[in-house]
């Protein structure tokens, strides 16, 4: 053995690596002993938060996890859903935002790694990847540094793996100035009998390590960095950062996936947090086996490693599986094939104990449940934060009216959160696997589905990821209600019938009762729209901690939901495809500005009740989309969402992938206030354009969904106005295009 | 058969696959870099994007070492058709099978697009489909697809007429706005944009089946 002794364990040691004292003697009970000290770092990566989900896991139970279209929920590396003719997709979205922070590159690639590893492990081929991105202000030249960071990450790493990156979101907001979020989201496509999981069943089957080589990267980067606020010793935890390699990746994926066509293989995990050391513990306590290993056996990348370390390393791109006995040969075969690492490190006991030894010594030996399954389950004070009533006060009497409404479209139009996201996107492969029917810059993004042969399907996936983090800021509970049915209305314009969704819930310090009290609200408020809409929670992630020096972000519970279109010849678009198609608002429009983009850019208020949502009247448009864009009923949809009905109206005109466009001329009923019916953001609303508007409008009638023609589309400009009065807005698209989609450029473009 | 090589790294090696086989209905199969052979029935060989062996080094500087690659040079030593598109034209360059070299892009940064770019000449093997000045809109998506030579290798590309496509819109800072270029005999042929990408109606259009059915055609005429 090398490297410097090891530290005397105790309590003091114990809370060095986050265990609480309730905690230490737990482990002191379990074991009958005081841990060794690789034992210690075990329990304490396992039991950190970012492993153990100890805050959150008592509400995450609440979630409605089934239906007869789920083949998988939430427990495996990520959730699977049945799209039909034997195909299932295979998708999560997961955080990496303390590591971008610190590191946007690296922090950044190694998300879209440790995402792509959770599909592929399941033995899905990674199919197209979302981003869900959100930054401090756009003037600050530090995030501007992390933003071009961040989207180099991504790219760099999607792009060489061939992966498609096909949307996302980005938004930029003083609240992420400390604490930037990135969550990346992948779906693959898998047949269901070939659906694999983290198991490790059968005695004496070999335990096989794959990949990259073990190295001193990443180490404690569950506990230490994922589980803690940042401060000022923050820049010191750069070390906890692992780097990507996203070549190595790439052959896993292909090796990976030749190897699950043979069926030598038992199960399978990928080495994510907490590396090794979760990987084996998840594999064994889920088949209720044991599992003995021999470190010295490991891959290696640095010398004088430690037990410890090789057991803590967060190094990426490796996998454990656990083969059928005496196929270990043609195991590493393929392994070899792609040049990877490969070696039988160990075997499946029938113990249920995890024994790791060190050149023949014995320095790990403790029961897997206990560790794995009697992680803490905390049960933390909630408490409504004292000001919130006071900032959803609003009263919009005393709310100056918007005297220059085609300006006010313009700034919006022209800002950081609503302008063209192209900047970032075109730095994306958003075409390999050559199945992008529907790319970033829409609502929902549409892909087809192929066959691991190569064959191409009529099915279609689309994809869409969502939140309104000020709206959850002003009430968790509906701003969670919201995110899931904008995303669930993203799918359905698109035709595509919402199948499910997986979350990525960021918030602040859960040790708080307010932060607690917005994560428990925004949870309920995630099930209450996920049971009623029918799309249910398959996968997600938690990430706590996201403050620095005490100041949390908005509550961010991010939503992706996936839907189903079949045949995708069929599909509606987000944009006016000629002209003389009629103009038809689907939805009710109330006067809500509560936590609208126009009150945030035009009154400098966070303010108000977010919109109400209406779950039912929700339901009942998502039917009406689908129906009606089968039955060609439908050739535009576009979601009614930031910036309200005249900023979706203008991306109807001009984000057409021809960049032409076309105009329309529109005519609102002037019932609430103009700045209301303009920018206001109810929700539930749909901007519709077909060639038959009385068809569609009776289809609307029959389904209980408020429809109005509001127009007709054509000529060169926007002109939004009411009847027999003056427009209020009138527009050369061309300008409106260039404002918009110079939003971005003319920010991060030195002249 | 349409042998598309797969290096490690390899990216759009299935969808060249699938469209020269599921689209343009050309016989085409993957062929792994280790092998030492070419297949014998290999009547035009592909080299696919992607980013082959992580591109850590050059890009395709370390590709041009696999062991097929020196099949391949004989293959079109012989006169056999060659196509390389983003990766593979830059393995082409790398292995000297075609001039110049192909640089970091003008800004920087990775990009993907669809480009519109003209067509110099409809008379190769790999443009018979098209016609000369005609516009053609395919996409791009590189980071380093800026090809360069030096003055005097590019008075002689053009003087010889290998310029094949020109960017309308130069994307990358190309010299001469050079996006696909042959080499002198006109079997090897390299270009940053990815017509693979651009075969079926739905997913960007069919001005790259116009390239790849080219060849299609070249292949099937000649009886191979």
């Amino acid at each position: 053995m090398s490297g410097a002794p090891e530290p005397v364990v105790d309590l003091a040691l114990a809370r060095e690596h986050g265990l609480t004292d309730e905690e230490w003697a737990n482990v002191c009970e379990i074991l009958g002993r005081t841990p060794s000290f690789p034992e210690l770092g075990i329990f304490s990566v396992m039991w950190s938060e970012h492993c153990s989900y100890k805050s959150s896991k008592k509400h995450l139970k609440t979630l409605p996890t089934e239906g007869e279209q789920v083949l998988q929920g939430p427990g495996e590396n990520a959730g699977a859903v049945a799209i039909g003719d034997g195909l299932a997709v295979i998708f999560k979205i997961e955080s990496h935002n303390h590591p971008s922070y610190i590191e946007p590159r690296q922090g950044a690639a190694t998300g879209v790694g440790g995402i792509l590893r959770d599909i592929f492990t399941m033995g899905a081929r990674p199919l197209a990847s979302l981003d869900s991105i959100r930054f401090g202000p756009l003037d600050d030249p530090k995030h501007q540094f992390l933003l071009r960071g961040v989207v180099e990450g991504i790219g760099g790493y999607g792009n060489s793996v061939g992966v498609a990156t096909v949307g996302g979101e980005t938004q930029f907001h003083e609240c992420y100035r400390g604490n930037i979020l990135v969550n990346a989201f992948n779906l693959g496509v898998v047949e269901t009998d070939r659906i694999f999981k983290a198991r490790a069943t059968g005695a004496g089957n070999p335990v096989i390590y794959a990949g990259s080589k073990t190295g001193r990267d990443g180490i404690h980067g569950a506990s230490l960095l994922a589980s803690a606020e940042f401060d000022d010793t923050t820049e010191s935890k750069r070390p906890t950062v692992q780097v990507g390699d996203p070549f190595t990746e790439k052959c896993l994926i292909e090796a990976c996936l030749e190897l699950m066509q043979t069926d030598a293989v038992v199960g399978i995990q990928d080495m994510g947090a907490a590396g090794l050391t979760c990987s084996s513990f998840e594999m064994a306590s889920n088949s209720g086996t044991g599992i003995e290993m021999d470190l010295d056996r490991v891959p290696q990348r640095a010398e004088g490693m430690t037990p410890y370390e090789l057991l803590l390393s967060e190094s990426q791109e490796r996998m454990l599986l656990v083969a059928k006995q005496g196929r270990e040969d043609e195991v590493l075969e393929i392994f070899a094939r792609w040049d990877l690492d490969a070696a039988v490190v160990g075997r499946v006991t029938d113990d249920g104990r995890m024994r790791v030894r060190w050149h023949g010594e014995t320095v790990v030996d403790i029961p897997v449940d206990p560790v794995a399954k009697s992680s803490p389950e905390l049960d933390r004070p909630t408490q409504e934060p004292a000001s919130l009533r006071e900032t959803q006060k609003l009263d919009l009497a005393a709310l100056a009216p918007e005297e220059d409404l085609a300006g006010a479209l313009d700034a919006l139009l022209d800002s950081p959160n609503l302008g063209s996201k192209a900047w970032i996107y075109r730095q994306y492969d958003q075409l390999v696997q050559g199945n992008t029917l529907i790319g970033p810059g829409g609502d929902a993004a549409l892909v087809r589905i192929k066959r691991e042969d190569g064959s191409a399907t009529d099915k279609a996936v689309a994809l869409s990821v969502d939140c309104n983090p000020r709206w959850c800021a002003l009430d968790p509970f509906e701003g969670a209600r919201a995110a899931v049915a904008e995303a669930a209305r993203n799918v359905a314009c698109t035709g595509a019938r919402p199948l499910a969704l997986t979350n990525c819930l960021n918030f602040g310090n859960p040790e708080k009762p307010e932060i607690m009290w917005q994560f428990v609200e925004a949870v309920r408020g995630m099930s209450d729209a996920a049971r009623r809409l029918g799309t249910p929670v398959i996968s997600g992630n938690v990430s706590l901690y996201n403050e620095t020096d005490g100041q949390p972000i908005h509550p961010t519970p991010t939503i992706a939901v996936v839907g189903l279109l079949e045949p995708w010849e069929r599909h509606a678009v987000a944009w006016f495809r000629g002209e003389g198609r009629a103009v038809v608002l689907l939805g009710e429009t109330r006067e809500e500005l509560g936590g609208s983009e126009w009150l945030a850019l035009r009154r400098g208020l966070e303010a108000g009740t977010p919109p109400s949502v209406d779950l039912d009247a929700e339901a009942r448009l998502h039917s009406l989309l689908v129906r009606a864009v089968a039955e060609g009923l439908l050739e535009t949809a576009h979601d009614v969402s930031n910036g309200g009905l005249a900023v979706a109206l203008a991306e109807c005109c001009f984000t057409a992938p021809d960049a032409v466009g076309v105009g329309a001329r529109i005519e609102l009923e002037d019932g609430i206030r103009p700045d209301a019916l303009l920018f206001g953001e109810s929700t539930g609303r749909v901007i519709a354009a077909t060639a038959d508007a009385d068809a569609l409008c009776a289809a609307a009638r029959d389904a209980g969904v408020p429809a109005r023609p509001i127009g007709v589309t054509g000529g060169d400009r926007l002109t939004v106005g009411s009847p027999g009065a003056e427009a209020w807005i009138e527009r050369p698209v061309a300008a409106l295009r260039e404002l918009w989609s110079r939003a971005l450029p003319r920010r991060l473009e030195r002249e | 058969m349409f042998a598309v090589i797969q290096f490690p790294g390899s990216n759009d090696d299935r969808d060249m696959r699938f469209a020269v086989k599921s689209v343009l209905g050309a016989p085409a199969e993957l062929v792994w870099h280790k092998s030492a052979e070419l297949p014998t029935d290999t009547a035009a060989v592909l080299l696919p994007g992607g980013f082959s062996y992580g591109d850590y080094l050059r890009c395709g500087a370390m590709a041009r070492f696999s062991p097929v690659m020196a099949a391949v040079k004989r293959f079109a030593d012989a006169g056999g058709p060659v196509f390389g598109t983003c990766n593979g034209f830059q393995i082409l360059c790398e292995a000297g099978l075609l001039p110049g070299a192909l640089l970091r892009n003008r800004d920087l940064h990775f990009v993907c697009e669809v480009s519109p770019l003209r067509v110099e000449r409809d008379d190769t093997i790999f443009t018979s489909r098209t016609r000369a000045g005609e516009t053609l809109h395919i996409p791009i998506k590189h980071g380093e697809g800026a090809w360069f030579a030096t003055p005097e290798l590019l008075a002689r590309v053009e003087e010889r007429g290998q310029v094949v496509l020109r960017y309308l819109e130069n994307p990358n800072g190309a010299v001469a706005d050079v996006a696909g270029i042959t080499n002198e005999r006109g079997n090897v042929f390299g270009l940053m944009p990815h017509p693979e990408h651009a075969v079926e109606p739905a997913f960007g259009g069919t001005d790259g089946a116009k390239i790849l059915g080219s060849l299609v055609d070249h292949v099937l005429g000649s009886g191979a």
